[in-house]
């Protein structure tokens, strides 16, 4: 087998680290329905960091689930 | 390092206090950040054995990887400053580095020159100059690009410590060290191969981190429209929205430009010049997997470079429309104690993004300046190592060797960018020169290498000498300049021209005089003979043809659609 064939692809690495900001952005997004920031930034309303954050952690998961080592060529 | 134009402004920001601080989820995002690529580094460094594998990425990228990369690599974090910084101050004509400054000239990279390095199996562009004109040319264009690149990127590493500083409030030496070591580590671990997937991530992260800015400024604005008219009425009705209109002389526009300058000097000789010998993004096409691969590349990277507008020129736009306060030119921003138009991304940035996102936009702009010197430090080490070292050095080493080499080199590269990081901070008058240093090289350049891949009648002797005629030309112009300022009319065939004017036309003249004194030369002095010119000149080279692919596959065909887009974006914006 190949190096190239060996090595793990770097979308799947991408994915991991989007799935991770994903996680962190969307659970402060979460979290600050909750507990609303005392200075919030223009159109906090319109909750920025759980739809991006969202986007980033379903991004992150399908890199992960579709480049992962051994499933990927 | 062609839109660097814009960016030394940036160094002389004011010194405010800090713009914003970081909650500890946004350091968190930082931290994993600096992990990942420290971590892919070590990761990747059991497949970097061979020169090839460190030199090259063992020449086995996919069109995609080596077209994110070859655009990430320009994407550093200075340019998304600056560039938006010259759209709060110029409106959407910093466009034009984008588009005409760009466009054209990467898809010609792809079309008509890169089967040219392809072939030849070059590991740089000095070493295309070795293969077509000789030793002399080779020299010459790998001692001055390695002086350029170490001096780029150590005022390139100060610039990014000192936004650090005004935007986070960080210690501007421990930015430095932190940053550059990171770079120095996972480059000298996995080479190119390393460089380039780490810049693919980087370029993710720098769309993930940038492109809400304009998405809610855009809603807050009510759509572009409604953006358009509020410039308007802020700025008196001055036009900051449409790219030709207002070029048609030199004070009718706040560049002080003209569409000549526009047209020739920054798309034709310095776009021209940057996008297709610039070994620092050639090189990521280089390691493409093959002939279509290398081709596609450029033209992949061209239509992200399209969209780049999106992310960097709409949020200086959306600064002029919804920003509460009036940003500053440098000098009233120091003066004042304000904010200066450079600071309007950093700005936008914290008028969006909360806890987790401001992290992430941060983490964007490290990624930006960590590519790019990424970027500076492989492309260093691979001329120092195959341009410089082995054929004036060290002639007959083992392939070991040289890898060995190119390791140290990254390191000593990036402690030599520190060094010019550390005298910038002390005299950061060199500033002043830089630009105009770098585009002593560019032009000429472009002349050199297009006359050797596309006139096979072009000798050593005349590629050496128009080298050579073009760039001391460019320094005595620019000397002409400096000494007396009325120079400028004939430089710059305008009194009102300013520094970049002056850069785009002193670039058409240098390049000018270089095909000139290349074909003087060459038409008295002995050519090679054609069979040493087999892969290296138009006519003599078979190239590669795609007509067997079906046509979605063909570079040629998303070429076309990338120009085309192109048209129409200068006939939306006109």
């Amino acid at each position: 087998m190949s190096d190239r064939a060996q090595r793990i692809s770097i979308w799947f690495f991408i994915g991991i680290l989007l799935f991770i900001y994903g996680i962190l952005i969307c659970g402060t997004g979460i979290y600050e329905l909750f507990v609303p920031p005392e200075h919030p930034v223009v159109l906090a309303q319109l909750r920025p960091a759980i739809w991006w954050g969202g986007l980033l952690l379903l991004l992150g998961a399908f890199y992960c689930y579709h480049f992962a080592p051994g499933r990927s060529k | 390092m062609l839109n660097f134009l814009f960016q030394r402004p940036l160094l002389m920001a004011g010194m405010p206090a800090r713009l914003f601080s970081l909650s500890s989820v946004d350091l968190l995002i930082i931290i994993l950040y600096f992990c990942f690529v420290l971590g892919i580094g070590f990761y990747l460094k059991k497949f970097t054995r061979t020169g090839e594998d460190f030199f090259l990425a063992g020449r086995e990228m996919t069109a995609w990887i080596a077209g994110l990369s070859f655009l990430s690599a320009n994407l550093g974090s200075l340019e998304l400053m600056g560039w938006a910084g010259a759209s709060y101050q110029y409106g959407i004509l910093a466009a034009h580095w984008y588009w005409i400054g760009a466009i054209p000239a990467m898809l010609f990279l792809g079309i008509v020159m890169m089967p040219f390095y392809y072939i030849s199996k070059t590991h740089s562009v000095p070493g295309y100059l070795k293969l077509r004109f000789g030793e002399p040319a080779r020299a010459l264009s790998a001692v001055s690009f390695g002086f350029m690149t170490v001096l780029m990127s150590g005022i390139n590493m100060y610039a990014m410590a000192l936004v650090m500083k005004v935007v986070l409030g960080w210690n501007i030496y421990f930015s430095i060290w932190v940053s550059s070591l990171t770079v120095a580590i996972y480059v000298a671990l996995g080479g190119l191969l390393s460089a380039i997937l780490n810049e693919v991530l980087q370029f993710i992260l720098i769309w993930a981190g940038s492109l809400l800015i304009p998405v809610i400024g855009l809603i807050e604005a009510g759509g572009w429209h409604n953006m358009v008219q509020r410039i308007s009425h802020n700025l008196g009705g001055a036009d900051y929205t449409h790219m030709w209109r207002t070029m048609g002389s030199f004070t009718d526009n706040p560049m002080g430009i003209h569409w000549t300058g526009i047209v020739f000097g920054l798309g034709w000789v310095i776009s021209f010049g940057y996008w297709t010998t610039d070994f620092l993004v050639v090189q990521r096409v280089l390691s493409a997997k093959d002939m279509r691969s290398a081709q596609l590349a450029p033209i992949i990277g061209s239509a992200f470079k399209m969209m780049v507008p999106f992310i960097v020129i709409l949020p200086g736009l959306l600064g002029l429309a919804l920003l509460p306060m009036k940003l500053l030119p440098e000098a009233q921003a120091i003066a004042t104690g304000g904010h200066s138009y450079n600071e309007v991304l950093p700005i936008m940035l914290a008028r969006y993004c909360g806890p987790g996102l401001l992290g992430l936009g941060i983490t964007a702009l490290i990624a930006g300046f960590m590519s790019g010197m990424a970027g500076n430090v492989s492309a260093f080490a691979t001329v120092w190592t195959y341009d410089i070292y082995r054929p004036f050095l060290k002639k007959v080493k083992s392939d070991q060797h040289f890898v060995t080499v190119g390791r140290w080199c990254t390191i000593l590269g990036v402690l030599a960018s520190i060094g010019t990081a550390y005298l910038v901070m002390h005299f950061a008058s060199i500033m002043d020169y830089v630009q105009a240093l770098f585009s002593f090289f560019i032009a000429p350049l472009f002349g050199t290498v297009l006359l050797g891949m596309l006139w096979k009648r072009a000798t050593p002797a005349g590629g050496f000498w128009g080298l050579l005629a073009g760039t001391l030309s460019s320094i005595g112009m620019w000397a002409w300049v400096w000494i007396d300022p009325t120079a400028l009319k004939y430089i710059a065939l305008s009194t009102h021209a300013r520094d970049m004017a002056e850069n785009m036309y002193r670039a058409l003249w240098s390049w000018i005089v270089c095909v000139i004194v290349t074909v003087v030369v060459s038409l008295i002095t002995k050519p090679k003979e054609d069979k040493e010119l087999e892969g290296l000149v138009y006519g003599l080279t078979k190239l590669p043809s795609s007509s067997h692919l079906p046509l979605y596959k063909r570079p040629m065909f998303w070429a076309a659609v990338v120009a085309g887009v192109f048209v129409v974006l200068q006939i939306i914006f006109w």
